[in-house]
């Protein structure tokens, strides 16, 4: 069996005496696109700053295609970065820059790619998401929610990267545009073959954009498998949410992480 | 009774420390990355029109009404001991070596150093700053270090035009309101002004510029927690800004003091 694209062994984090990620194991294998569930608050988020390596776990391991990233230099860090794109929750455009600069950011800054030729880069990318030339002159406060998903969806895939992480990608969406960000997920991840890991508590989208799910509560992960088991997943906290349900086992968690 | 104030006093204390701790890690770190390329021109030429052209108007408006308050409250004192003639002199020393300075960037920290602030600590709740590590830019370098090295850089310029424009307030007071002679005042600035003076004052900008830009670029970096964590940033990189250009002035001139 081929060696994971990403694997997580015990990740472990706490804040103060929160203990946020209580000994996560996760793998996802390469061109996967895993789907990780879970109410807000659960930690879905940090789990994924620790794989991305905003967060360093306070014990655990976590490979990238078989390399221990958490106690990489600064440096090393960089080039392990340079595998990865993300998708933020609020875009995380930058409001100084035009559209098109933005998608070409990386190219330019990191990659030392020439202004003219980025700028032919960031049209196509903006191509691939469904947006025109004349978009990419724009600045990112003039563009409607949905649209600055998609011009950060363009600046996530800008350097083709192998694995792309996408945060909430829906929320905050109507309906109707969020399944076209789904679409765009699923034919950007699918184009670049890339590995994807996302996290949502949109069903909808984690069954459209997912192969797998997995469900994080209280710090752990209590169910993994392919989408199709979702709906006999036999376990009552999985139930529970992906029916929405006010009345389980699970308990709403008042204070953020 | 006084165990609950010593533990205040206490906790206090090591929160003072904790800070001053974070701060010169925060700031040692920047000047490493500072140093080590890649460097960003085009952001740092940015700050520095941000920093030094644009703050031109309120460093011009302050420093030529403090160069006319100066020969003017000059000679109200000394007017009474007939030293009247020493009041060029004492214009262009304060002005060079303590009030140039301290007050230009006073007003550079309130302009300025919020609006880093702001803009860092909306980056920062945005989690544009995340962006920009997923994108291999490193934060330290991209954002933090432009601005150090502008606000070093420019603020030492800014002073030199505020020197001038103050004396050019004190010129104006002197010849049209208390009657001197324009080329007798001109000489008497000259005469005995040193290269000491200015320079000393130029070290101090140097300085404060650092400090400015430090202060906002650090709260900005720290802030959490959306609109208000990013107001309460703003708030502190000034106060804490002018805070540290007074208790450095007063040490950087017994430095320059004993000399």
């Amino acid at each position: 069996m081929a060696p994971s694209k990403i694997s997580l062994r015990g990740v472990t984090k706490s804040f103060g005496s929160k203990k946020v990620l209580q000994g996560i194991d996760l793998d996802v294998a390469h061109a996967e696109s895993m789907v990780i569930i879970g109410g807000s608050g659960t930690g879905k988020s940090v789990l994924l700053k620790c794989i991305l390596g905003l967060m360093r776990p306070d014990l655990g391991s976590i490979a990238i295609d078989g390399e221990e990233t958490t106690k990489l230099s600064d440096n090393a860090r960089q080039r392990v970065m340079r595998k990865f794109g993300m998708l933020f929750q609020g875009g995380a455009l930058f409001d100084s820059l035009r559209v098109w600069e933005n998608v070409a950011f990386g190219p330019i800054q990191s990659d030392g790619m020439a202004p003219a030729k980025a700028r032919d880069v960031a049209i196509a990318k903006l191509g691939a998401v469904g947006l025109g030339p004349e978009i990419g002159e724009l600045f990112p406060s003039e563009l409607s929610g949905g649209m600055q998903k998609r011009v950060a969806l363009a600046r996530a895939i800008a350097r083709e990267p192998e694995i792309i992480f996408f945060d909430e990608p829906t929320t905050g969406l109507d309906p109707i545009m969020a399944d076209v960000i789904n679409d765009l997920i699923v034919k950007c991840v699918s184009d670049l073959g890339a590995t994807a890991v996302s996290i949502t508590h949109d069903m909808a989208s984690a069954r459209k954009i997912g192969h797998r799910i997995a469900m994080l509560y209280e710090g752990q992960l209590i169910w993994q498998g392919p989408v199709a088991d979702i709906d006999r997943s036999g376990n009552a906290h999985v139930e529970q949410f992906i029916h929405g349900r006010a009345e389980g086992p699970i308990r709403m968690q008042v204070r953020r992480l | 009774m006084s165990i609950p104030l010593i533990t205040t006093l206490g906790r206090m204390t090591l929160a003072f420390l904790a800070t001053i701790g974070a701060v010169t890690a925060f700031a040692g770190h920047a000047v490493r990355r500072a140093v080590l390329p890649p460097y960003y021109h085009r952001q740092i030429l940015h700050q520095m029109l941000e920093i030094g052209y644009y703050s031109l108007p309120v460093i011009g408006f302050t420093a030529i009404f403090t160069g006319m308050v100066l020969a003017l409250q000059s000679y109200t004192g000394f007017a009474r001991f007939s030293a009247e003639s020493a009041i060029p002199n004492v214009v262009v020393v304060s002005l060079t070596r303590e009030l140039g300075p301290v007050l230009a960037s006073l007003m550079v920290a309130g302009r300025v150093g919020a609006a880093m602030a702001a803009e860092i600590g909306t980056m920062r709740v945005t989690e544009q700053i995340d962006a920009l590590t997923t994108l291999s830019t490193d934060p330290f370098k991209y954002l933090v270090a432009p601005r150090l090295i502008a606000g070093t850089l420019t603020m030492p310029l800014l002073v030199l035009v505020s020197d001038i424009i103050g004396v050019l307030g004190g010129f104006l007071v002197g010849v049209y309101k208390l009657d001197f002679n324009d080329a007798a005042y001109l000489r008497n600035t000259m005469d005995f002004l040193q290269f000491q003076d200015v320079f000393s004052g130029l070290v101090k900008a140097a300085v404060f510029g650092f400090l400015i830009t430090l202060m906002g670029c650090y709260h900005g970096y720290t802030s959490k927690g959306g609109a208000q964590g990013v107001g309460m940033a703003t708030t502190n990189a000034v106060v804490s800004a002018s805070i540290l250009i007074f208790t450095f002035n007063y040490f950087l001139t017994e430095a320059f003091f004993a000399r």
